[in-house]
């Protein structure tokens, strides 16, 4: 085992007031530390030291929670591809390398404190339409309703999703997009969402506006900093899907929209 | 009737309305662009090839189609100015705070500047009306030429007297090399933003996209290049 002297550049912020970058030596990291644990010595020499440790989120540490955030390096949840934070391990780092870490920047993801950001917007714009509308009593017989694998494929690569908005943070214009698309397109593929499927897409889409989300602005950024891998192809559906449905409101009978009654 | 101009401006509130607004005139332009190439090069053809082309759009429909055709196109750019500035001040008020250091890994430096290429073309299509239509600071009003026994506008030497002087020329070229950087971007995008790219489909269309983009500034330069630089008609 071999160990890594690192110099980071860490991001300190309370909520509502400007923040800074504060050098940190981080020296004798153990190589096969992940990049939460190398966070978790440093915070702990922090506090033996009498200072504030440096807030930041995580929960599963095993990459499906989407707890983890942390812009690294300046990409979200660092260099490796198709990884989170949490699975990210501090042999792909050098020593004597500076590392930068700041929280995922957006108007819509305020930062709480630190690296900590509230992503609430996620939820607000699924509860907009993220959802399928079940009735309560006996559940329906498991294969009554066939779906073809392709389909069951595509919705579960969409599915996998685990929300955590590096595709915000990457995104030169803070653009959830490929959140939103992932969410409104693996209900809108199936035949259990395809009932709710306009005021799903109005709704989500009017949603992800009026959180202060930015324009796609089809740079793909989001889709290369993805942990899950997320296509933008999903992009592309929810661009159609949200064309067809607003020309239906347009011109059929108005649909009542999900969470958009104001 | 208000129920549908309600649905109409909530579709231009909303982000994709607005980008589906912006590639729909976007590929109204592309159209025009082309066109506008294919028949500026009909100068290579010789001098009545293009003042015959420039005495058909004046006269087509009794001279209404150029109107018609320039109301399309006016429409189509206020649009498409109009919507992307409102876009990318949105995008712009999304992220305040700028990160220390941040990475792009797959996006094209094109795709960067599209706000800042269009408001050149912008400017150079001012700077072209007042130039070749409205030919204000200059005589070219007053060059005829006689086509079939017929007094028309002699498109040809003005073409070759707009590119004798190299400030003009110099000008015309790097708009069209920020005309070339937009569509590179722009000729996919659209696909993207009206829902049509698959995974199969995406490479086509963004190799496509470079070729017209590239299409478009050799055609447009080697008229400008062949008169200021190499003497062409003159």
């Amino acid at each position: 085992m071999s160990q890594l002297n690192l110099h980071l550049k860490v991001w300190r912020q309370n909520a509502g007031q400007p923040g800074h970058f504060q050098d940190i030596e981080a020296p004798e990291i153990p190589d096969h530390a992940s990049f939460l644990e190398m966070m978790d010595i440093v915070n702990e020499r922090l506090i033996a030291k009498g200072e504030e440790p440096v807030a930041f989120d995580h929960d599963c540490r095993e990459g499906i929670c989407g707890m983890c955030s942390m812009q690294i390096n300046g990409v979200p949840h660092g260099p490796e591809k198709a990884t989170t934070t949490c699975q990210l391990h501090m042999r792909k780092f050098r020593t004597g390398d500076t590392i930068w870490i700041e929280p995922f920047r957006a108007k819509a993801f305020p930062v709480i404190k630190d690296l900590v950001v509230d992503r609430g917007a996620f939820d607000r714009i699924q509860q907009a339409g993220g959802f399928v509308s079940v009735r309560t009593g006996a559940p329906q017989d498991a294969n009554a309703l066939p779906i073809g694998k392709e389909i069951a494929d595509a919705a579960m690569d969409a599915a996998e999703c685990i929300g955590c908005g590096a595709c915000v943070a990457a995104c030169k214009n803070a653009s959830a997009m490929l959140f939103v698309s992932a969410k409104a397109g693996q209900l809108n593929l199936l035949p259990q969402g395809k009932p709710e499927k306009d005021r799903r897409t109005l709704g989500m889409v009017r949603q992800m506006d009026k959180e202060g989300f930015g324009n796609c602005t089809n740079q793909y950024e989001c889709e290369a900093a993805c942990p899950k891998e997320i296509s933008v192809r999903w992009i592309t559906k929810l661009n159609r899907d949200y064309a067809v449905a607003a020309i239906k409101d347009a011109l059929g009978n108005s649909p009542k929209v999900a969470g958009g009654g104001d | 009737m208000s129920a549908v101009f309600d649905s109409l401006s909530r579709f231009y509130a909303s982000s994709i309305g607005k980008k589906i607004l912006v590639a729909l005139t976007g590929l109204v332009l592309i159209g025009f662009v082309l066109g506008h190439m294919i028949g500026n090069l009909l100068i290579f053809v010789g001098k009545d090839a293009i003042n015959e082309y420039g005495h058909m759009l004046q006269t087509m429909l009794h001279g209404g189609g150029v109107w018609i055709a320039r109301i399309g196109l006016l429409t189509a750019v206020v649009i498409h100015i109009v919507a992307t500035i409102s876009l990318t001040k949105a995008n712009r008020d999304a992220r305040q705070d700028k990160y220390g250091m941040q990475k792009a890994q797959v996006s094209s430096k094109s795709s960067h500047i599209m706000i800042w290429s269009g408001l050149t073309i912008l400017a150079f299509i001012v700077y072209h009306l007042l130039h070749f239509t409205v030919r204000a600071g200059n005589d070219y009003a007053t060059y005829k030429t006689t086509l079939h026994g017929e007094t028309v506008h002699d498109v040809y030497r003005m073409v070759i007297a707009g590119f004798s002087w190299a400030p003009a020329s110099i000008f015309y070229l790097i708009a069209m090399g920020l005309l070339c950087s937009h569509l590179s971007h722009g000729f996919s995008s659209l696909f993207q933003t009206l829902g049509i790219s698959t995974d199969k489909t995406e490479p086509l269309f963004k190799k496509a996209g470079y070729a017209f983009a590239g299409l478009i500034f050799a055609g447009n330069a080697a008229i400008v290049l062949a008169i200021w630089l190499f003497g062409y008609g003159r």
